[in-house]
């Protein structure tokens, strides 16, 4: 859900890293949090175990610029991506404006990052959301990885699994590294913003 | 499944609400209220503290709010609509209206608890007219 204040000109939407765990997603924000400057990015809020699993959420906010005369402020926020925290994912999902799912290169990570997709879909659909619908950017996370000798998808094999049907853009990146990072983001905010202003336009006239 | 719609708030309306709130909660010795909806976006703050972390404080509140509701069910409640928690200097107050929407307080130990239920209370009731259009007030409690 954006919520739109015409009295400060500024529009908030909300951005859900989503994707298996351990997959990259808090390690996308990471980056993001430390490569951004200050002005930009606000503090980041991470709910974790003691271990490097997020419990509850991570959140990052942003201010990217302006569009038709509004500031855009937008709330990142990432999802635990273990398969038991699954109404934690639920609660995060609500009033959501745009997803970016991160998926795991890694070959033994094939079926999760289909179930997790899936899951996606699910808990969209019950927020009254449709993944086809939906602002949407995947990001093939761990590329950095081509190098090592750990087995890991191709990226054919990525779009067979996950973007045959959806047809969304999709980002070869290492978080770790921080490159597809920002392609993704930026992507996924664009969508996201545009969709915000189609949906609110006419309601937009003062 | 409730669906979550977009929200415009004009000039009016932020000055509205900004006037009930000062009126009935900072007059009353409150240090700062925040009206937030609970999927974390922050509607307007008003007070004198000054908090640069202010969106994190209404992701968070929002999402204690959500978490509790998972507490609550366990119970057999929806959820709770009230959250208080008690610190050595400063304490804060949650209260949910609608379904939608959550006015935090904080305040110091000057200021009793049972001040601040009253006058949230009151204030939920005018912000219920705004935020919920004409018919908000008489549909109090929401």
């Amino acid at each position: 859900m954006a919520f739109i204040d015409l009295s400060r000109n500024e529009i908030q939407a909300k951005l859900v890293y989503y994707g298996t765990g351990r997959g990259g997603k808090t390690t996308n924000l990471l980056y993001i949090h430390e490569s951004m400057s200050k002005q930009v990015c606000g503090k980041m809020v991470t709910i974790d175990t003691k271990g490097d699993r997020t419990l509850f959420f991570d959140f990052l906010p942003l201010s990217v610029g302006k569009i038709m005369d509004l500031s855009i402020r937008i709330q990142v926020y990432t999802v635990p991506g273990q398969v038991m925290y699954n109404t934690t994912r639920k609660l995060v999902l609500r009033g959501v404006d745009g997803v970016a799912f991160v998926a795991d290169s890694l070959r033994v990570q094939r079926q999760r990052n289909i179930e997790s997709l899936q899951n996606l879909a699910e808990n969209l659909q019950g927020e009254g959301l449709n993944i086809k619908e939906i602002p949407l950017v995947l990001q093939y996370n761990k590329r950095d990885l081509t190098e090592s000798n750990i087995p890991l998808l191709s990226v054919e094999e990525m779009e067979e699994d996950l973007n045959k049907e959806l047809r969304v853009p999709y980002f070869e990146a290492s978080a770790v590294k921080g490159y597809g990072v920002y392609e993704t983001l930026r992507e996924i905010s664009k969508r996201t913003i545009k969709n915000v202003i189609q949906k609110v336009g006419g309601q937009l006239e003062r | 499944m409730q669906v979550v719609m977009n929200m415009i708030l004009d000039t009016s309306h932020m000055t509205n609400l900004a006037t009930i709130i000062d009126k009935e909660l900072l007059d009353a010795g409150a240090d700062h209220v925040l009206i937030v909806d609970v999927t974390g976006n922050l509607i307007m703050e008003r007070g004198s503290l000054h908090m640069e972390d202010i969106s994190s404080l209404a992701v968070l509140s929002a999402a204690n709010f959500a978490a509790t509701a998972e507490i609550a069910k366990l119970i057999g409640e929806d959820d709770f609509t009230l959250l208080f928690h008690k610190g050595d200097r400063r304490s804060i107050h949650f209260s949910r209206f609608g379904k939608e929407y959550i006015i935090i307080t904080l305040f110091d130990d000057n200021v009793s608890l049972g001040l601040i239920r009253i006058k949230s209370g009151k204030a939920i009731q005018e912000l219920s007219s705004i935020l919920y259009g004409n018919e908000g007030r008489q549909r109090w409690p929401l």
